[in-house]
């Protein structure tokens, strides 16, 4: 088993006509991913290539969606037309969407995160994020296929390369899924739904969840945690040496009083129980350790 | 990106959003021409700085004629204010005051939407009223699908204690400044205090405002906010090489792809030296993104090197769309680039993407200031280490 994602994911990738769009998707393809179809409004009825392979594209994410099945997209479109992207997919129903686009305004991703769970069919990831891998079934982002294989652990984070550290730190146990939640203030999905999704996956035995300075979402997942959870979880937070004024904005502190530093958010996870590295590596070996 | 004041008033004034009557002076004697301008009885002299507390640091002053705004214009210029040095005033028109309440609109993160917040108890630091009289301060969140509508903005004043009379003409000032907040892709809005006077006018008498960053790109007209004189003038060089670069006071320049990755070295760095006799902290935050190529790594190990605190530079970088042959060649490159001006040693951690390759070529290319070491861990720990040793 897996979260969100395997085998059976029939995947758009919006944008796809782009150099990063058309750059990732090969690479997907090579991890085993079954790309089905592009979309690019106006290049509709054209077709892009992969080692002698067309990818059909599309004007809209409905018409990919009604001539190929597709149920899961992918979204490179730049930041400007980002918005527009991720509406068109929530319209079309889409089970899993997934934003890769850094840079979108806050105004846009808080509109399409509304949208989404208004609409209630789509689990939105991202933006800002390197998407998620159920090793071995499916990849769909820009997370290296090639680190680790399938195992135990169900890893969550804010962050692509940590997510990509962690997981080659801990490459010989292997993992159910990893999932990158973005690094934006606003995400579709939260380290909360994440947990919950892999406290239900009997796949995961051990959950690895990596936080970052900025927000309270940490601590509502130590919360959470407390609650829900049973299965091990290990955490890592960074960002402690990092000066918080520089991020941390001062209307958010009103609204969430002293949490949003690494310290914080340290504290609110062991008080639930959670055990948090000081390094990538401390946190691996917590995590093996769990395991036993 | 935070505004000044007097930026933020020339947005609230264009949205129709009622201020005072002011203009903005970088001299004693443009502060004197404003006083005499506006014609006011009375006018203010406020500091722009963006810090709370100005008030109480002597930076606001009323002045009944032009040769008292300049005066105290003088005396407020250049004055430094929690950090933030003084370069312009705001001569604003006085105005008779009755009372004083507080207004925000913001991006809640917990949420993944904005608040709203609103107390009939103005003009004081609104963190403590948060924390004393949290029952004083009304907050409503805001579906980010409608924004600031009239009717929320009438529940958000009756939430705050306001009469349904009352209700309506503040409604009309925050659906207003609502607009500010959603036409400008603000994440805040804070009006502190909005005031009505004795003619029974609703004023905003200041404002605060943060723009988001990310939305610059349908803004060509926020150039105006760039504030060149504040920023460090490396954060100024890396940014217009397009670089994400925070200068902090340690002596170890760090590099490395990808923000999280790049946090987690500074707090490694930050473990590895605090047993050494100098506790060598990093000295920079510095992101050369997703797919960096070979010339943004020079660019960045440029910045580095040129920063007299480094005392020894941590590249880690682990190569997911980033090739690890590329930083190696930024590397080389930059070195070669540099020549006899570069002489603090830098320490290699490579994993990922194209690492043989990467790890290869810097082994052939065996230039004595490049150590390549094979985890993160010891890495940071060598980089520390080297950057005491040249204390």
């Amino acid at each position: 088993m897996s979260i969100w994602l395997d085998q059976r994911a029939k995947v758009i990738v919006q944008g796809m006509t782009g150099s990063e769009g058309r750059k990732h998707t090969q690479r997907m393809i090579g991890s085993g991913t079954r790309i089905v179809a592009g979309v690019t409004p106006g290049k509709g009825g054209q077709s892009v290539v992969f080692e002698e392979d067309p990818v059909a594209v599309y004007d809209s994410v409905v018409e990919a969606k009604e001539a190929t099945g597709a149920n899961t997209s992918v979204i490179f479109v730049p930041a400007a037309h980002t918005a527009k992207a991720v509406l068109d997919a929530i319209e079309a129903e889409l089970e899993l969407v997934v934003v890769i686009t850094e840079g979108i305004p806050v105004r846009d991703t808080a509109e399409f995160v509304a949208a989404a769970k208004r609409s209630g069919k789509t689990r939105l990831i991202g933006p800002n994020c390197p998407g998620l891998i159920s090793p071995g079934k499916s990849n769909v982002g820009i997370i290296p296929p090639n680190i680790a294989g399938p195992g135990p652990i169900g890893l969550v984070s804010k962050s692509g390369t940590l997510t990509y550290q962690m997981m080659f730190e801990l490459r010989d146990l292997g993992f159910s899924s990893a999932v990158g939640i973005g690094g934006d203030p606003v995400n579709g999905t939260s380290h909360i739904d994440a947990l919950e999704a892999f406290e239900a996956d009997p796949q995961t035995e051990a959950i690895v969840l990596i936080g970052e300075i900025g927000g309270d979402a940490e601590e509502r997942a130590a919360a959470f945690i407390a609650e829900h959870v049973t299965k091990p979880v290990i955490g890592y937070v960074a960002g402690f040496t990092a000066p918080t004024g520089k991020t941390m904005g001062h209307a958010g502190a009103i609204v969430t009083g002293s949490s949003g530093t690494a310290a914080a958010k340290k504290v609110a996870l062991e008080a639930a129980g959670v055990r948090v590295g000081r390094t990538p590596s401390e946190t691996a070996v917590l995590a093996r350790a769990a395991l036993r | 990106m935070d505004l000044f004041e007097y930026q933020a008033r020339d947005l609230f004034q264009a949205s129709g959003v009622p201020v005072l009557p002011g203009l903005v002076a970088s001299t004693p004697q443009e502060a004197a021409d404003a006083a005499e301008k506006l014609g006011a009885e009375l006018v203010v002299v406020k500091a722009q700085v963006k810090t709370g507390g100005r008030g109480k640091a002597g930076g606001v002053k009323l002045a009944r004629s032009p040769q008292e705004a300049a005066a105290h214009a003088s005396a407020i210029l250049g004055m430094d204010i929690k950090g933030h040095r003084v370069h312009k005033v705001l001569i604003a028109a006085g105005a008779e005051i009755d009372e004083e309440y507080y207004f925000s609109l913001l991006l809640d993160r917990s949420i993944g939407g904005y608040l709203a917040m609103c107390s009939k108890q103005g003009g004081v630091e609104i963190e403590t009223l948060a924390v004393e009289q949290p029952e004083a301060l009304a907050k409503l969140p805001i579906d980010p699908l409608v924004g600031l509508d009239h009717p929320k903005a009438r529940e958000l004043a009756r939430l705050a204690g306001f009469t349904a009379e009352e209700a309506g003409p503040i409604a009309d000032v925050l659906v207003k400044l609502g607009a500010v907040y959603r036409d400008q892709d603000a994440t805040l809005v804070e009006v502190n205090p909005l005031v009505k006077t004795a003619a029974g006018d609703i004023i905003a008498l200041d404002g605060k405002v943060t723009l988001d960053g990310n939305a610059a790109f349908r803004h060509p007209d926020w150039d105006q906010y760039t504030d060149a004189a504040a920023e460090d003038p490396l954060e100024l060089r890396a940014r217009e090489k397009g670089l994400n670069y925070v200068k902090l006071d340690g002596s170890v320049g760090v590099i490395g792809n990808g923000a999280g990755l790049v946090m987690s070295t500074l707090d490694v760095v930050a473990g590895a030296g605090a047993d050494l006799p100098s506790q060598p902290r990093p000295a920079n935050f510095l992101d050369i993104g997703g797919g960096a190529s070979a010339q943004v790594m020079a660019n960045g190990l440029d910045i580095i090197l040129s920063d007299p605190d480094v005392r020894s530079v941590f590249v880690n970088v682990f190569g997911g769309i980033t090739a690890c042959s590329e930083v190696a060649k930024g590397i080389i490159d930059a070195l070669a680039i540099l020549g006899e001006r570069a002489t603090k040693p830098i320490v290699v951690r490579l994993d990922g993407n194209a690492v043989e390759i990467g790890r290869h070529m810097l082994t052939e290319a065996a230039h004595p200031l490049v150590q390549l070491v094979d985890t993160m861990d010891a890495a940071a720990r060598r980089a520390a280490e080297l950057a005491a040793a040249a204390e």
